[in-house]
Parts: C-alpha cells; structure tokens; sequence
C-alpha cells in the first residue's frame, strides 16, 4: 500500500533559504507531519518543525501546504494525488527562525494586552450560575487551539509588517468577544478593543474564519458582533436607530 | 512573553566554558513544565510573593494537558448530592489497587472541587447543570457522575485558564527551553541549567527551589498517545540529583486508542465515549466486558446488559456497565480478545455508540471524537463503529514526594507535581484523577516552594565545574559529528525507534521475566550506543541535538520501569505478569524504590505508608 512522496520543503533560516527536495516512503492513512518525519529520520535530523499532540488538538505544527495555511498533523497524503509533489513553507506571517519553525512571539505579546476576566459577585447561596446556552456563546471561541492560522491568513498583518503594533489579528479579537459574552464577566473592554486591539482595521473579509481548524465562526459570531457593540458605544447614530449590539446587565447604553 | 536576562551573559560565577556564553537568571522558584501541574505551581509560588519562573519545552499552551478530554474529578455534588471527598476517596484508593500514598488520595479528594471553582473565578466555561450549576459526566471507576468538563476539551479549557492566568499575573515565562540538569549545593537545589531550543543558547536558572512538572514518560514506547515531549525528563533529573522514585513499575494502557490508520495508531479515544453510552464489543459483536467482571469490582458491576443500560438513567437501583470498570481491568480484557482472535479488522475491538446514542447527542457530547475520527479515519462515529485497542497514555509512577508538601524526599528544594509525581494514583489511575491532580498538587508545591524560600537563611551557590559539565555533554554529539571519519556513528531517531519497541514488546502491557530480562539487556547496549549519537547541522531549532540529549532520559527511565517490573512478582494495576498472574497481598504492603547510583537504576523495598483507622473503615465491607 505504501508508495514513495516527493516533498519540496522549505529549509533556511532569517538570512534566507530555498526549497529542498525530498522522496519518503509513506503508508496509507498517513499525514503531512508523518512523512516530514520521516525525512527527518532518513535525510535531515535537523530539520526543523514544530509539533505537539499530532492529534489537532495542540495547534503547533501549522504551515503552508501546498500555499494553503493549514495543521500538518490533520492533512492527509490520501487528499492528494500520489503522484504529486507536496510543498510545504513556514507561515508567512511570522518570522522565520529555521525550516518550517517562526517565531510566533508576536501573538504572545499580544495575548498578554487583554485584561483579565472580571467577574461580579456570587449568587447569594455563594454559587455560580449560568446557563448552557449561555456559556455556549463563549465556548465556541474558547475552542480555539492558537494554531494562529487566522493571524497568519489575516491580510491586516500578513503582508503589512507595520499594522502588527496597532492590530491584535483575529484570534485576540474573538478573545476579546468571547470576554464579552461571559454571562460573570463584567469589564467593558470596548475601548480595548477600538484602540489596542485595533478591531476597525478588520474589514470582514473572513480569511481567518475559512481557514480555522476548530471551525470557529470568527467573523459573523466574534468580530462583527464585537466590531457592533464598539459602534453602539461610539454614537454610530444608525446603529443607535437600529439597535444593534447587546448590553451587559445593568449596563447602561451610552 | 520572556523577558530579557536579567544579568547580561556571563559565566555562573567566574571561568565560562570556552567559546560560550551563559545567559543567568535568579529566580527564587523555578517551574519547569507549563501543563496544568507546572502552570498552577507557578500560580501558587507568584502569589506567595516568591520571583517566579515558568521553562517549558514547547510553546506556552501546547502541553500535553491541552489532549485531556473528559474531565476534573471532584466531588462538587452538583448532579449527586450524596457525593463527597470520603467516596472519591475510597473510588481512588479502590481504582489503584489500594497501593496509593493514602494522604495524597485524600487530600486529592478533599481538595478537587475548590481548584475547580478556582478556575471558575479565572474565566472557565464548564457545561452546565439544568440548575446552572457545573455538570458532571460519569467516568470508569467513580461511583458517581462527578468529571467537571467542556465537552470533550476539558484539558484545554484548563490550560487556557490556567495559562491566561498566569499570563495576567506577568508571571516570568521561557518557552521553548529544555532543563538538562539540576544542580546543587551541598544537598540542596542551587538552581538548573539546560538551552533554548530556539537559539541552542545555554541557559542557568540561579533558585533554591525548583518544582518538577514535567509530565511523564510515554515516549519510550511505540504505541502511546504522548508526545515528543513526554521524555522522563523529571524523573531523570530526580535521580540524577539523588532523589527517588516510587511506583515506576505501573505504566497505564488506556484501554481506547485509535488502531487505524498506522499513522495515528495510540491517539486517545476518551473514556468518555463509554460514560456517555458506548460500550465494547468484539468481532462476534458479544459485549465481552461481561465476561471480564474480578471479584474485586464484582458487588458494584452490573451483571446483565439490561441492567448496565438502566444505569444511565437510573444510578440508585442499577450497578455500573463493566465497560466502566477501571482502565487496566478493561485494557487486559481488549488484549485477551485481540489475542483470542476475536478483535476487530485492525487488531483491536469495537466501541460502538453509533447504535445507542443519537447523532446528534453524540456531536454535542464528543465533538473533538466526532472531528478525529472524521479527519483522520474517514470514520462516522455517529453512523459507524470505532475501532480501539489500548495505548500507552500515563505513568503512575514518579518523584517520591511527601505528601503535603510535593517535597521530593532526599533533595531540599526539589518538588514534583501532576504525572511525574509518584503515590497519588497507586496501582492505577482513575480517568479524570489527574486534572484533579495537577490542581490540587501543583498548587500545594507551588506554596510549599515558596514557603521553603523565603525560610532560607542564605542563596545556595551555584558551581561553575558543574555548569561546565552539562555544557560539555550537550555539546559532545557535534564533537562527535566533525570527529566522525573511520568510527561508526549512531542516529538518535533510530536509536529512538528501537527503544520504542523494546519497550512496547518487552515491558508492554503483559509482562513476564525472560522478556524482562532481555528488555533491560537490550536498554543497556542502548545505552552503550547513545554516546555514539552524532548531530548533524547547527544549534538553532535542531531536534536532531534535542532528541540525541533526550536519549539519556528516555533511556534511564525505561530502565527504572523494566527493573520494578521485573522485581514485582506480582500482577496489581497496570503492571501485569503473565508468570505472576495473581494479585499478592504481601506485595500489597510494598512500594518499589529506584534510586541512580551513578551508572545504574538500583531498587529497594519500602513498606507502604500505613493509613489511619478512620479511612480505613471506608474500605470494610458494610454488605
């Protein structure tokens, strides 16, 4: 069953660096991450890759496959014709530090500007109570594994070195929503969100949501409704006529 | 998220090893390990005033908690109010075969359902009770429905927390750093010193007190759903500062890994598939855990089918459906049908709740099952079977620690939390003991360390000779690769693949001496050859120089766990003789010490720790 890839990987580091041609033995059911590797066992121990749970749980071994930013561990050789040769590069979006390993230290930066969960005091019996539908909500974004495919997709950042200091990328804008919707949660992080995180340079293209592993709605169910309380807040006067957005409890509309 | 030296690069105290430089740290904890054990520690040391550091081998958040699925055992009493810390208590005690650190056990007990409110306090989303309240699953061996959990991501919910937490806190964190060895002064920690995998840097934690959360060993074997990262590395940085290790005979085979395709062969398949309704069945389609039932388990098992099935609904009247029964029991039972030639297609048996669960029931309850299996195996959970045999997933064996303190015994200054800790889980561990575990441990060590600081009189002194030699080891496999013209040389990944087998075929799941016996002959010419092990390429991001240093571990573990296994002449938990099938009473009352005398794994016999009158009484039988 088993049948001989060619594979093109990127090997370099910040000085720069060129594709290099590899040919594995490879069996049924494999996945990128398996035939990588095996190259580093055959041809290239120190070929460098991140990777963790091999089970797309972790969200380290993201790269770009064949151009397509995507989980090494979760992309099957059967997706692609035996006969073809696969290309795999380091996200673009990052710097490179060696082969296919970037330096995502731009995203831990970023992490560490959202203020903490705030919440409000206990019920009276001294529990905590929500509801299922409610933490729903939240739930959704917290299944994010921070494969930072959405950061590396987003063209705000991608090709735009300079926005990185002022745009927080996607998965720190649905951090930032999923804060939000918190049934105990009660600090206002619209500002947050306006000047830090920069949500108006976001201009919906929905990049990030296409590529998430976790098949996480970033752009309709995080940004956009995140993108609507900012403008509720910021005296939008059409959003005001219609509405829009959803107020925390006692919270009063400004 | 690291932050500069805080001493420009310099030599530990005077001469530098030539031709390096040495990035210094003083801290007055070191964690090394960023799971859930490591992460609360450095929670628990911070907020106890001490300078806190976190290193950790990958990137902040991808530690090997984030792959837990099912759930935080504690005894919160939101679905059973007749739960409490005495039956989870007696459930682990019960579970390990009653092998465990009793203290440990209990203290787990009592304190589970606080550190889960905690994270709670810090933002987790747990799925909830009709009341509002935090829901909870049934899991093998809990007398109750009693695993806190989000979905079938729990372990992520809780790094998350934990690591936004940490993150809040400006806690000190070095990420992608691997620790090669503690050192000391005198008896006491002085500090750790180990590289950046990034940059191939060497780095020196100067700290009195360093708390070890570095998970555990599954690596060594061929079958397991570890990752690269679980390398012993605590363990073996224990021993070779002269501390001990207990219980390193019992490995745990999760009952459910994937089988099929290779690839993902050992990939978890959570307990939790059969807490929510599925159940095992082999090639005959017969649901043979019944037939698998020990006396031990046998008053609380249900004995019919039709009674495992009213358990769902009604728990008070009905006994549990042996699929339930703790993981060894279930892991030997696939093993028998596998090799009684009744396993499934690809070598292992069926866990089906296709047939029993509701499409979509199942998609909300194992969404993360669901996705794998679809991805990776083009198999429909919902409409189709899974296939599953056991994989090595967890060491209950570890650092021998006090047990209010995760104070290593014999080394002041050392602690040890979560997997690499020994006592806790006894024989066995209880699916969802361990989320518990980190909790509950890594705070107490984080607290304890920090307590253990600031009662110093004085800094321990760090030894430049000492700092020297590290760095002399880690670089021999370049010396090697530049030397390398007429003498053979060794490839570490190969080097790994045969310890890997040996491992998996010699100290598997069934054990017996003359596979012992060659299993430790087989470590030791492997030990021989890793000296041998030559580096290609430069320092920057090489794991082919990562895993050549990881060897030393892999290897001195493996060791730990053949010679306790060969010693115990026994079968108890997930350590199973085939020449000793029976479980022994006398070696009930004993623990299995491994110590490094320098060259080699030595072993002593210690008698269990005795438990107090009134948790004994837990265990008399009232019927």
């Amino acid at each position: 069953m088993g049948y001989d890839l060619t594979l093109k990987l990127w090997r370099g580091d910040a000085t720069g660096g060129d594709f290099v041609e590899y040919v594995v033995p490879v069996e049924e059911g494999e996945v990128v991450l398996d035939a990588i590797h095996t190259v580093q066992r055959m041809h290239a121990g120190d070929l460098s890759v991140r990777w963790n749970c091999k089970a797309g749980k972790c969200g380290s071994c993201s790269a770009e496959i064949d151009g397509r930013p995507r989980l090494m561990c979760m992309t099957r050789l059967s997706s692609f014709e035996r006969e073809a040769t696969i290309t795999v590069n380091p996200l673009r979006t990052f710097p490179v530090i060696r082969d296919l390993v970037t330096d995502v230290a731009y995203n831990y930066e970023k992490a560490k500007q959202v203020p903490a969960f705030a919440p409000g005091p206990r019920e009276k019996d001294g529990t905590r109570r929500m509801a299922q539908v409610d933490v729903e909500r939240s739930q959704e974004f917290r299944k994010c594994i921070e494969c930072f495919l959405c950061q590396n997709v987003c063209h705000v950042i991608r090709d735009h070195e300079e926005n990185k200091k002022s745009f927080s990328g996607p998965r720190f804008l649905i951090r930032l929503a999923e804060l939000d919707m918190h049934p105990l949660d009660t600090l206002d992080r619209r500002d947050i969100a306006t000047e830090t995180a920069g949500i108006g340079m976001c201009n919906i293209t929905k990049c990030c949501t296409e590529v998430c592993p976790e098949n996480i709605h970033l752009t309709d169910n995080a940004i956009i409704p995140l993108k609507e309380r900012v403008v509720d807040r910021r005296y939008d006067p059409i959003g005001k006529l219609l509405g829009i957005g959803r107020r925390k409890q006692g919270e009063s509309p400004s | 998220m690291t932050p500069e030296p805080t001493a420009a690069p310099a030599p530990a105290q005077g001469v530098p090893y030539p031709g390096e430089s040495l990035e210094v740290h003083d801290y007055d904890v070191v964690v090394v390990g960023a799971g859930g054990a490591g992460l609360r520690a450095a929670i628990g040391a911070h907020e106890a005033g001490a300078r806190t550091a976190i290193v950790c081998k990958s990137l902040l958040g991808k530690a090997h908690t984030v792959m837990a699925e099912g759930g935080i055992a504690a005894s919160m009493a939101n679905v059973y109010p007749e739960d409490n810390w005495r039956v989870h208590f007696r459930d682990t005690m019960r579970g390990g075969k009653m092998l465990n650190q009793w203290r440990m056990a209990q203290l787990h007990a009592q304190e589970a359902p606080d550190r889960v409110w905690e994270l709670e306090e810090w933002g987790a989303l747990f799925d909830r009770t009709p009341e509002g309240l935090i829901s909870q699953r049934d899991f093998g061996g809990h007398a109750y429905a009693r695993l806190a959990h989000v979905g079938d991501r729990t372990g992520l919910e809780m790094i998350r927390t934990l690591q936004q937490r940490a993150v809040s806190l400006g806690i000190d964190v070095y990420m992608e750093c691997t620790i090669s060895r503690l050192l000391k002064d005198g008896e006491a920690i002085s500090g750790a010193v180990g590289y950046r995998r990034q940059s191939g840097q060497f780095v020196l934690f100067r700290a009195p007190a360093v708390v070890l959360a570095t998970g555990g060993i599954g690596r060594s074997f061929k079958v397991t759903s570890n990752s690269w990262e679980y390398t012993g590395d605590g363990h073996s940085l224990t021993l070779w500062a002269g501390g001990s290790l207990v219980n390193m005979e019992f490995v745990q085979f999760h009952p459910t890994g994937m089988v099929w395709p290779p690839s993902v062969k050992g990939i978890l398949v959570t307990e939790s598939v059969r807490g929510d309704g599925g159940v095992l069945r082999n090639s005959e389609g017969r649901r043979f855990m019944f037939d698998y039932i020990p006396e031990f388990f046998r008053a609380e098992t249900a004995e019919s089918e039709e009674e495992g099935d009213r358990w769902y609904t009604d728990k008070r009247k009905n006994r549990r459906p042996p699929e339930l029964l703790p993981r060894d029991e279930v892991a030997r039972a696939i093993n028998s049908e596998v090799k009684a030639g009744r396993g499934s297609p690809h070598g292992g048996v069926f866990l089906d709740i296709a047939s029993r669960r509701d499409a979509e029931y199942i998609r909300k309850r194992l969404p993360s099952m669901y996705h794998q299996f679809k991805e990776l195996a083009e198999v429909d959970i919902t409409a189709e079977a899974m296939e599953v045999g056991p994989t090595c997933h967890y060491v209950m064996g570890g650092v021998e620690v006090d047990p209010d303190t995760q104070a290593a015994v014999g080394v002041p200054g050392l602690y040890a939390a979560g997997e690499v800790a020994g006592g806790m889980h006894g024989a066995n561990r209880l699916g969802g003991n361990s989320l518990g575990d980190l909790l509950v441990f890594g705070k107490r060590a984080g607290d304890a360390a920090a307590s253990y600081v600031s009662g110093l009189g004085g800094r321990p002194a760090v030894a430049d000779a000492d700092v020297h030699r590290v760095l002399h080891e880690a670089l021999l496999p370049f010396d090697l690769a530049g030397a390398s013209g007429e003498k053979k040389v060794e490839n570490a990944y190969e080097l790994q693949v045969e310890l890997q087998e040996t491992m998996h075929d010699l100290v598997g799941i069934i054990r017996t001496q003359s596979e012992l016996d060659r299993a430790l002959k087989e470590i030791a010419v492997l030990r021989g050859r890793v000296p041998d092990a030559a580096v290609r390429g430069g320092r920057v991001y090489n794991p082919g120089w990562h895993l050549a240093m990881d060897l030393h571990s892999m290897l001195t573990v493996s060791e730990c766990i053949a010679k306790a296994a060969l010693e115990r002449r026994e079968s108890r938990g997930g350590h199973t003789r085939d020449d000793y099938p029976k479980t022994d009473p006398e070696w009930g009352t004993l623990n299995l010490i491994v110590r490094w005398d320098g060259r080699e794994v030595t072993l002593d016999r210690q008698p269990l720790p005795q438990m107090p009158a009134d948790l004994a009484e837990l265990f008399e039988e009232k019927h």
